[in-house]
């Protein structure tokens, strides 16, 4: 996502016009990876189907399951908890 | 809130002196100035705060000054120095009993990503008894309605505890509470509030959906889960509290609820009473782990001085919610009300 576009100071290197603007304020998407649990998704995004339908969507900032034992997939009910799914290799 | 019925002596005095004028006259002297000396003797006889009616009460009634008010009082009492210098007693003697009440875990370091590992270990511990499964799998739909009644107290009024605190955070975690309150507020959408897909959940089921309605039908420790909620919120000092105890309430949802859906569903509710779970297992699995990182975690890197009330807030949540769900369900294993009377339940 945008992320790749900042440079330390969170600025836009090459945007333009409004994108700059708007990116020098934060990015307009992330997705955070929290360790032994979901991607959670925030910013200005759609959720579609293969086919590009929309997904039922009803909050702004979702969590996605990538632990498979969801029972409301795509989104996160936090059964990584119950199955103890982790994101880092035992050491 | 409709006027409570009183509870002993504390309530039935305060509640007079709010049916009076705040300005005390020749004419017509007010008994504001009884109350803290009222307050501090029955607190110094009282052998269980949580469980005390007559406090409990009291407590809740001088915290709903600044929510919805109360019926037919005066707006001036919401600040006057006599209520406030009772509330202050009850306030202390409810502290001390959480903090004598809860065990801290070892603290983790004061960096967000240890402080989110060690709320989920602490909420992750089995804690008791569970309304959950007994929900799932076991309640009479009369049992339902009265878990519905219990959890109205607070739920009627989700989040408002927590919003107190906004202006206390900064940055971070200011962000966080700001993020996960909107999605409790519907963000946007009055409908989709979570104390208004609740208020369906009580129609649905047959029972009146009034805030407060059921005030006079529940028992001290449901009012003092809302009071706990209220004494970390409208207490800046205790801001890591209500912060610890937000991320509590989000990190043990979600599972909970999906349990919660399963026992409607069981007993053939439909899904519109069935909405307000199946929305906080989805909403809540997002709100845990901002709890955890950005709020909790943003605010104890901010303010490394109120980790450990971070993990009180937390703890307490989990103490006083296992004191109310043992009086629940110890009440239905022998086929007994958990309500106080049980003439408003499902007609």
């Amino acid at each position: 996502m945008s992320a790749g576009q900042h440079d330390d100071d969170g600025v836009a290197e090459d945007g333009a016009g409004d994108e700059a603007a708007a990116a020098s304020i934060g990015p307009r998407q992330t997705i955070v990876a929290f360790p032994n649990g979901p991607l959670l998704v925030r910013g200005d995004f759609d959720i579609v189907d293969p086919d590009g339908n929309q997904l039922r969507r009803s909050r702004k900032t979702v969590a996605l399951c990538r632990c498979g034992a969801s029972v409301i997939k795509p989104y996160c009910d936090g059964s990584h908890k119950l199955i103890g799914f982790k994101t880092e290799p035992e050491s | 809130m409709k006027q409570p019925e009183p509870r002993g002596p504390v309530s039935s005095l305060l509640l007079a002196t709010l049916n009076g004028p705040e300005q005390s006259s020749p004419e017509a002297p007010s008994t504001a100035s009884d109350l803290a000396p009222a307050v501090r003797d029955a607190v110094a006889a009282t052998n269980d705060f949580a469980f005390d009616d007559d406090l409990q009460l009291t407590l809740f009634c001088l915290f709903e000054l600044h929510y919805s008010g109360i019926d037919g009082t005066s707006g001036d009492w919401e600040w006057n120095p006599d209520l406030i210098a009772a509330r202050r007693f009850l306030e202390q003697a409810y502290e001390a009993q959480l903090r004598s009440a809860t065990t801290l875990p070892e603290l983790p370091a004061p960096t967000s990503a240890d402080v989110a590992a060690g709320l989920f270990e602490l909420t992750g511990a089995d804690g008791g008894p569970s309304m959950a499964k007994y929900v799932a799998k076991q309640a009479t739909e009369e049992q339902i309605g009265e878990f519905l009644i219990q959890k109205s107290i607070y739920t009627l009024k989700e989040a408002d505890p927590h919003t107190w605190s906004i202006p206390r955070l900064t940055g971070r975690a200011k962000a966080a509470m700001v993020e996960i309150q909107a999605d409790e507020y519907g963000g946007g959408v009055p409908e989709r509030m979570h104390s208004a897909l609740f208020a369906q959940s009580m129609r649905g089921v047959g029972l009146d959906d009034g805030y407060g309605h059921y005030v006079d039908d529940v028992p001290a420790i449901t009012l003092a889960s809302s009071n706990l909620m209220s004494l970390f919120a409208l207490n800046r000092r205790l801001r890591g509290a209500i912060v610890g105890h937000l991320a509590a309430y989000e990190m043990t949802s979600s599972l909970a609820n999906r349990m919660y859906a399963r026992g409607f569903r069981r007993l053939g509710f439909n899904d519109a009473v069935a909405a307000y779970f199946d929305e906080h297992v989805e909403a809540d699995a997002v709100h845990e782990q901002i709890a955890g990182r950005d709020l909790a975690g943003g605010l104890v890197e901010a303010e490394p001085d109120l980790l450990s009330d971070v993990f009180f807030g937390a703890a307490a949540a989990a103490v006083v919610d296992t004191w109310m769900t043992e009086h629940i369900l110890d009440a239905w294993k022998v086929g007994s009300s958990s309500l106080r009377s049980s003439a408003s339940v499902i007609a």
